[in-house]
């Protein structure tokens, strides 16, 4: 029937015609949303749709000028529904190029909606949209714009720039504005066009127009943000926006941009961050912005959101820029203020910005310490885990026990989904600023009992470690566990400290030695018996059976009357079906029966552990792969039952040559002679022929290696470092940290002192253990950081002039 | 701004406003998410969550929630202020909208929104210029010739037939 491209006879006209009368027009929009909106399925809905998608691709077959705007449009209605609609696409191309306003419309919202710049499609509409740019009429030119600067690809940008430039300079404010966004769009999909739009930006601040000047600030800000050079030269512009940003605030009543009695908000709020942008690091720009930023903090109305808006972004500006503390004291206040606001928005806002601001204006901050806690009570999970946040680095030495109160108070009813990090962030802060010894262990009881199941797993033996560190407590501790535990057992993080603690100190337990509180009267036998019930319970995972079963064993020299009870416990787990139980159980009964004369040597008390700090990123280096040595950072001791792992590295001696890198040292309480009470433990050391080296000298700091080797245990290398300052000045606050390869193991132990004295009056003095398996070459990569004539001094070096008798 | 979304309480989507780049499957991933996230929110919570990398900025009008997706240096008091300012306009201009307006008129909320924010910046902070220029290309808009039968036709002129169908015009401001 269609015959393309020849000419029609006139009865092939009328016949055509008749057909197409008799076809029925596509039904309208509404129509059609009303008839999907009655479907009762989606089922229903779908046959709908697909019978009104046949009609329609039908009609665009046809090339159907007249209806193709409408059938775009329910095109459009469905893809929002969720359904295909890119059979649609080209239909866009064809109305975006008719002359009819309607279609152009349609046209380019259906381009904005379906094409995106993956497909080659899009490029067709390059063309079009550069004739609507010079079109006549200004809303055709707009659409044009509007699509541009909402989709525009690359390609498309660079193709257009030239023309969206050209309307940036044109006096029409309506398409002044829009010519601006467009431009922002180009910029950010062609960043090197940006040049070519600085001309046209000369005059833009003289604009009376909002629109334009809103947009144009837009424009600056994106500029100013990509690019150092764009931001030198626009620093000029800080007097005008100043001003302009004055009138608006100065200026009476406008009704056209007031929203709730202040004057163009939108347009305070970006004048506001542009100056930011500008003021940033440059101390003249700041100074020019002092006043008015003062003025704006204390002169906006604050009962409503949009005076809340505009406070908010000058605060986010004043900490930003070089302000005079004044200034920032009086932002923070403004935070403060926010954190008092009913409305949760403004104090999540406040909250939000103190976080940002806690390190570097602490004290500031601290001042509204009340109110940030106070919101740890909030009903909203946002802001409850912000003052969470804020409220651990706001802990401190002065407050820590009122703020431990609340913390703990806090994780007692939060939602689960904190309990984790709080436990972490107190157990963090009990380390740093605990009080007393007793406090500490109270508060380490507390959260294991409060939300025992929550706490990480690495927690428990950092735990450990610090409880074996408080030698008067421990007597108390014990107890304290064992009260814990005899109601409930099912916290595993919980049972498996107080099972390790039992263990340990069950003779404490036993004989009623607690001095702190009134000593409780427990059997052996009851002991015994918790420790059992731990054994068996279902809810015990087998790391606390682990626990529980070595407890049991170490009780064998502990306790008195129960041996054999213990004998036979141990006896029974042989069999378990558990194998890491049946291997312990195993072993210990071969203490009983071959080994008995060694046991009461095994399972002594076990000596104060050092806080280990190196080995955390020599694993990480393992983990990596890589094999150079990483800088050191000081970490708490790495993941894992590391005493459980001590008591099966105690049998593995029997045995095995499984060698942790814990070995037992003099504690921390001892600094200066570290060297020699290590010669007494290790026996005999050999002391001469290894020339000592100068690992480091630089800026007046020398550091010296001493090296000694043990006879015993060949594979240690024991260095020490002897730091001495030939300036006129001390260094203070001196860390010295060491890395090595990853065959290596390394053990650093406390420093005799951080003072580095002048005019070398003295030395500081470190040991090292290195152990080297594997007889490797020694190197290491050495950290130092210290503060020496009023700034903080930082180096990293590699030494590599270790003599071979230290390795070898 | 990201993207603006605008979808009723049992999550069916009324508009959907891109202002990044994003394919058509990652767009349906992001409203799917985003929409399960905001509606599971109970109403005393504040109107700022975090999603992913970006900030949502979020409001319930009546039966519809605007939901904003800014970037970490967007002001979020700013955002809940343009999304109170397109209401405000889509109020005008409908007097007195309400979800249904939105849903049988989407291509006038589109066209509303094109004209008070480009690329997520807002245009014009003058509410009587963005319904002014809205109210001015409205007028532009082709008026068509409709009969009242059951043929909806305009006319084809050709040599020798005339129309034999007498027409009741009624003006329509839009083809649609």
């Amino acid at each position: 029937m269609y015959l393309a491209g020849e000419a029609w006879s006139p009865n092939q006209w009328i016949t055509r015609q008749f057909l197409v009368l008799r076809m029925p027009a596509p039904i309208r929009l509404r129509e059609l949303i009303r008839t999907i909106r009655t479907a009762r399925t989606q089922a229903e809905e779908r046959e709908m749709i697909q019978k009104e998608c046949a009609a329609i691709r039908s009609s665009f077959r046809e090339e159907d000028n007249t209806y193709r705007c409408r059938n775009v449009a329910k095109l459009l209605y469905m893809h929002m529904l969720g359904y295909p609609a890119h059979f649609g696409q080209l239909e866009c191309l064809k109305l975006i190029a008719s002359q009819k306003f309607t279609d152009k419309r349609i046209g380019y919202l259906g381009a904005m909606l379906l094409l995106d710049e993956r497909q080659d499609v899009h490029l067709l509409m390059t063309n079009c949209i550069k004739n609507d740019l010079n079109h006549s009429t200004q809303y055709v030119q707009g659409l044009a714009l509007c699509t541009l600067g909402c989709m525009g690809s690359s390609e498309m940008c660079r193709d257009l720039a030239g023309e969206v430039e050209k309307l940036l300079k044109t006096s029409n404010s309506y398409l002044r504005k829009k010519a601006a966004l467009c431009a922002v769009h180009v910029i950010r999909k062609v960043p090197e066009l940006m040049e070519m739009f600085l001309p046209a930006t000369k005059n833009l601040l003289n604009e009376k127009n909002h629109g334009v000047l809103h947009t144009s600030v837009v424009l600056l800000t994106e500029m100013c943000e990509r690019s150092p050079d764009m931001l030198a030269h626009f620093r000029k512009l800080v007097p005008q926006l100043v001003r302009i940003l004055k009138n608006l605030i100065m200026s009476g009543y406008s009704p056209e941009h007031d929203v709730s009695g202040i004057s163009d908000p939108f347009l305070q709020v970006r004048i506001l961050r542009l100056l930011r942008i500008l003021g940033r690091n440059d101390d003249d720009s700041s100074e020019a912005m002092n006043d008015i930023l003062a003025q704006v903090a204390t002169n906006t109305e604050t009962s409503k959101n949009v005076g809340n808006a505009i406070l908010y972004e000058t605060v986010l500006t004043i900490m930003d820029i070089k302000s005079e503390s004044g200034l920032r004291v009086l932002a923070i206040n403004i935070l403060g203020r926010f954190l008092l606001n009913n409305d949760k928005n403004i104090r999540y806002v406040a909250l939000t910005s103190l976080l940002k601001t806690v390190q570097t204006d602490h004290n500031a901050v601290q001042r509204h310490r009340s109110t940030i806690v106070d919101c740890l009570k909030d009903l909203d999970v946002s802001i409850k885990r912000r003052a969470m946040e804020l409220s651990f680095a706001l802990v401190n030495g002065n407050n820590i026990r009122g703020m431990m109160k609340e913390l703990l108070y806090f994780l007692d009813s939060c939602e689960p989904e904190f309990k984790a990090d709080c436990a972490s962030g107190i157990f963090l802060a009990a380390e740093k600023y605990a009080p007393s010894k007793r406090w500490h262990i109270d508060t380490i009881m507390r959260v294991l009992t409060t939300a025992g199941s929550y706490v990480r797993d690495d927690a428990v033996p950092n735990l450990i470690q610090l409880i074996t560190n408080s030698v008067e407590m421990h007597a108390y501790t014990v107890q304290r566990l064992y009260k814990a535990i005899l109601g409930d057992y099912s916290q595993q993080p919980l049972v498996q400290v107080a099972a390790w603690c039992i263990g340990e100190y069950g003779d404490l337990l036993v004989s009623g030695q607690c001095e702190e509180e009134e000593p409780i009267q427990v059997t052996e036998d009851e002991v015994l018996d918790i420790l059992e019930s731990v054994l068996i319970s279902n809810m015990s995972t087998s790391v606390t059976r682990g626990y529980a079963l070595t407890a049991i064993m170490k009780l064998s020299t502990r306790f008195t009357c129960t041996v054999n009870r213990i004998k036979k416990v141990v006896s029974i787990y042989g069999s378990s079906i558990d194998v890491e139980l049946q291997q312990r159980a195993v072993e210990y009964n071969a203490l009983f029966k071959k080994y008995d004369h060694m046991r009461s040597a095994l399972l002594e008390r076990m000596p104060v552990m050092e806080k280990v700090t190196t080995n955390g990123p020599t694993e990480i280096v393992q983990t990596n792969g890589e094999t150079d040595p990483t800088p050191l950072e000081t970490k708490p001791p790495p993941s894992g039952p590391q005493p459980t792992s001590q008591a099966n590295d105690l049998l593995d001696l029997l045995g095995g040559n499984d060698i942790t890198p814990v070995i037992p040292t003099a504690p921390t309480s001892k600094p200066a002679s570290a060297g020699g009470e290590l010669l007494d433990l290790l026996g005999d050391i050999n002391l001469t022929g290894i020339p000592s080296i100068t690992a480091y000298s630089k800026n007046g700091l020398k550091i010296e290696f001493t090296f000694e080797r043990s006879n015993t245990n060949p594979s240690v290398t024991v260095i020490t470092i002897q730091a001495s300052n030939s300036t006129e000045l001390d260094m203070t606050d001196f860390v010295f940290q060491a890395a090595v390869p990853k065959t290596f193991q390394l053990q650093l132990l406390s420093p005799s002192s951080s003072i580095v004295p002048a005019f070398n009056t003295g030395t500081i003095t470190q040991v090292i253990k290195v152990l080297n398996p594997q007889k490797q070459q020694l190197r290491m990569r050495i950290k130092l950081t210290y503060n020496h004539k009023g700034s903080a001094m930082q180096d990293l070096a590699e030494v590599n002039n270790f003599p071979p008798q230290s390795w070898q | 701004m990201r993207f603006m979304l605008l979808f009723s309480r049992q999550g069916k989507l009324r508009l959907q406003k891109w202002y990044l780049a994003t394919s058509d499957k990652e767009r349906k991933k992001m409203v799917r998410e985003l929409m399960q996230v905001v509606l599971a929110r109970k109403p005393k919570m504040c109107s700022f969550l975090e999603w992913r990398d970006l900030k949502v900025v979020y409001k319930r009008y009546a039966s519809l929630y605007f939901c904003c997706a800014i970037e970490g240096q967007d002001n979020e008091l700013i955002t809940l202020e343009l999304i109170h300012r397109y209401v405000e306009l889509l109020d005008k201009y409908f007097g007195s909208v309400c979800e249904l307006d939105i849903i049988f008129n989407f291509e006038k909320a589109y066209f509303i929104l094109d004209e008070f924010l480009m690329g997520g910046d807002v245009q014009d902070t003058s509410k009587k210029s963005v319904l002014k220029a809205i109210e001015q290309a409205d007028l532009l808009q082709e008026v068509r010739v409709r009969d009242k039968g059951a043929l909806n036709r305009s006319f084809f002129f050709f040599p020798g037939v005339f129309p034999f169908f007498k027409t009741h015009t009624h003006t329509q401001s839009l083809c649609c």
